[in-house]
């Protein structure tokens, strides 16, 4: 679906991101890990078209880029940002009917089929009750999960998250992992998430990509990636690994 | 990934944008509209009666007060219209063309007209849209920093446009001679009592043209209204909904201050009250600010010619009187 062949992103003449390649297949999932300052928004605003590509180049379902226009880029990238605050009272209801923009026409309104998406959204989001409430009213965490439901209610083949467990509870964090698992396994759909969070990445993404300081570190599978040498290369801690008793997959515990 | 959409398109029944509310709002709206269009046109230092009209009251009506009430429709339409747009462009609800030096803008190339091309009936309007698109472009130019645009930026570019130009139509008036210095000072303060019908038919095309176009990005607004980044990544083509937005607001504010100078404070209190009344959507938000801004600045006009009759104030005083405490009370209430 998505391709990544040695990108560079510069801001002036600075290269914040170097030399990066992957791919991002059907049904995948791709956690993208590093420390602060490692470049990871910066992949994913490049990956969604928002920062141009000095070198190298991205291919979306096989064509360059700049072959489609934003509004076909927006119909097969839905992106999940770090910050959304609104200054004007939007509810619920109408900021995540906001996310069909690319699917309709410049006037009139959204179909029964847009509002029933929504509603299904709003609903995997623990949200049901919230339509008629004001963006502005919620809180951080409920917040996040308006934006979630956004994103899937747009029903592109591509979910990109950036940190989006920042502000959530630990049942919303798994919530939120799951809801783009199930995404990525039922309708031929596929991620890139940015998380901080070493064990949701295990336990729900299918690959790694580590980066280190705008540099391409490593890419694997959770067991191959997840190894204190790599840990340790990037983020300077010490861990510890097992195996989590319920699901299998690698648990990290970092040493103080 | 298709899920089959329908061609079916409706008006969503449960959100603020679509509910019967807002219809009946809408229709309720476009009715007070008409009363106080006909209220305005029978009120005045002549009073006039709806069924039995002498020649010498008919001239009045059609020629004089239906004109008039007619471009004040036009001008609030334009001022609110423009009002609703920066507002959702630049996700600040205090953004209006005076706020980024657009009527600023706008004076000046009017007082250049007003100067230098009295006779010239197309001048005023032609000066006006320049000096507007020019102080837009100034502001736009100013913000842009190397990162981009931001709203900060841009709204002190406006404070910056605005002060340079105010002092530039400070130095100027006082190059006028009397007779003109009065009567500038009185359509710089808003001014109606010069409407023709060619001024009138210039704003209402203006006014006509603004509200479709701008209505036509509306949904474009929506997402630009909770970020620029949003949107971009939701598939708005934000640059081209800034140009498109900064153009129609330099007309409609152009045509609106050449015809009537300026008439402050309904850009910036009429998308309030609609948003108050009906939320955020600005598929509902720039047709209702038109009618509301006609609505508002109708009204006023109407006391501005009669509160002291024969004599007159003028508009942008009385727009500015009743604005400023409600925008107090809304800030309060909000």
């Amino acid at each position: 679906m998505l391709e990544v062949r040695n990108i560079t992103i510069s801001y002036g003449k600075t290269a914040v991101l170097k030399d990066v390649s992957f791919g991002l297949n059907n049904g995948e999932i791709i956690a993208v890990l590093g420390a602060n300052g490692a470049g990871k928004t910066t992949l994913i605003r490049a990956l969604n078209g928002t920062l141009p590509v000095s070198k190298g180049e991205i291919l979306l379902d096989g064509k360059p880029f700049g072959s489609f226009s934003r509004r076909q880029i927006a119909q097969k990238i839905a992106v999940v940002a770090q910050e959304n605050e609104t200054k004007f009272p939007v509810t619920v209801r109408e900021f995540v009917l906001s996310g069909s923009f690319a699917r309709g026409t410049a006037f009139g309104w959204e179909t029964r089929d847009d509002l029933r998406i929504a509603e299904n959204a709003l609903q995997n989001c623990d949200l049901s009750n919230y339509s008629g409430r004001l963006m502005n009213e919620l809180s951080g965490g409920e917040r996040q999960r308006v934006v979630l439901a956004r994103a899937l209610a747009t029903e592109a083949g591509i979910l990109m998250l950036d940190e989006p467990t920042a502000n959530l509870d630990l049942a919303h964090q798994g919530m939120m992992f799951r809801l783009v698992r199930e995404r990525c396994k039922n309708d031929d759909c596929s991620a890139i998430i940015i998380t901080h969070d070493l064990n949701l990445a295990s336990e729900f993404a299918d690959q790694i990509v580590l980066l280190k300081d705008g540099k391409f570190f490593a890419k694997g599978t959770p067991k191959e990636i997840l190894r204190p040498e790599n840990l340790n290369g990037v983020f300077d801690v010490k861990v510890l690994l097992d195996e989590n008793p319920v699901s299998g997959k690698v648990r990290v515990t970092t040493i103080y | 990934m298709s899920s089959g959409l329908s061609n079916n398109r409706i008006k969503p029944p449960a959100t603020a944008c679509g509910s019967d509310r807002s219809l009946r709002l809408g229709g309720s709206l476009i009715l007070l509209l008409l009363i106080t269009l006909l209220a305005a046109a029978l009120l005045g230092s002549e009073r006039l009666s709806f069924f039995d009209l002498n020649d010498q009251q008919r001239s009045i009506l059609f020629d004089i007060r239906l004109p008039r009430i007619l471009l004040g429709a036009c001008v609030g339409a334009s001022l609110a219209v423009a009002g609703a747009g920066l507002q959702a462009l630049l996700r600040n609800p205090l953004a209006e063309p005076y706020l980024l030096g657009v009527s600023n803008g706008a004076a000046l190339g009017t007082m250049l007209a007003f100067a230098f091309f009295e006779s010239w009936s197309f001048a005023r309007p032609i000066f006006a849209f320049a000096g507007a698109g020019i102080a837009t472009f100034a502001v736009y130019q100013m913000a842009k920093g190397r990162a981009g645009m931001n709203v900060e930026r841009l709204v002190l570019s406006g404070v910056i446009v605005t002060t340079f130009l105010s002092s530039i139509i400070v130095l100027m008036t006082s190059l006028l001679d009397a007779a003109k210095l009065r009567g500038f000072t009185f359509w710089l303060l808003g001014d109606l009592s010069q409407a023709t019908i060619d001024g009138f038919y210039f704003t209402l095309a203006a006014a006509v043209v603004g509200t479709i176009v701008l209505s036509s990005q509306a949904k474009a607004l929506n997402l630009m209204m909770i970020g620029e980044r949003d949107a971009f990544d939701f598939g708005v083509e934000v640059g081209r909904v800034r140009i498109i937005v900064f153009s129609l607001s330099s007309i409609l504010v152009g045509t609106a201050v050449a015809a009537s100078g300026s008439v402050g404070y309904v850009g910036l209190i009429v998308p309030h009250l609609v948003r108050l009344a009906i939320g955020s959507d600005n598929r509902l938000v720039v047709p209702f600010s038109a009618i509301s801004g006609a609505i508002f600045v109708v009204l006023a006009d109407t006391v501005a010619r009669t509160a002291i009759a024969p004599r007159e104030l003028p508009v942008g005083a009385i727009t500015a009187l009743i604005g400023a405490p409600l925008f107090i009370y809304l800030l309060k209430r909000s």
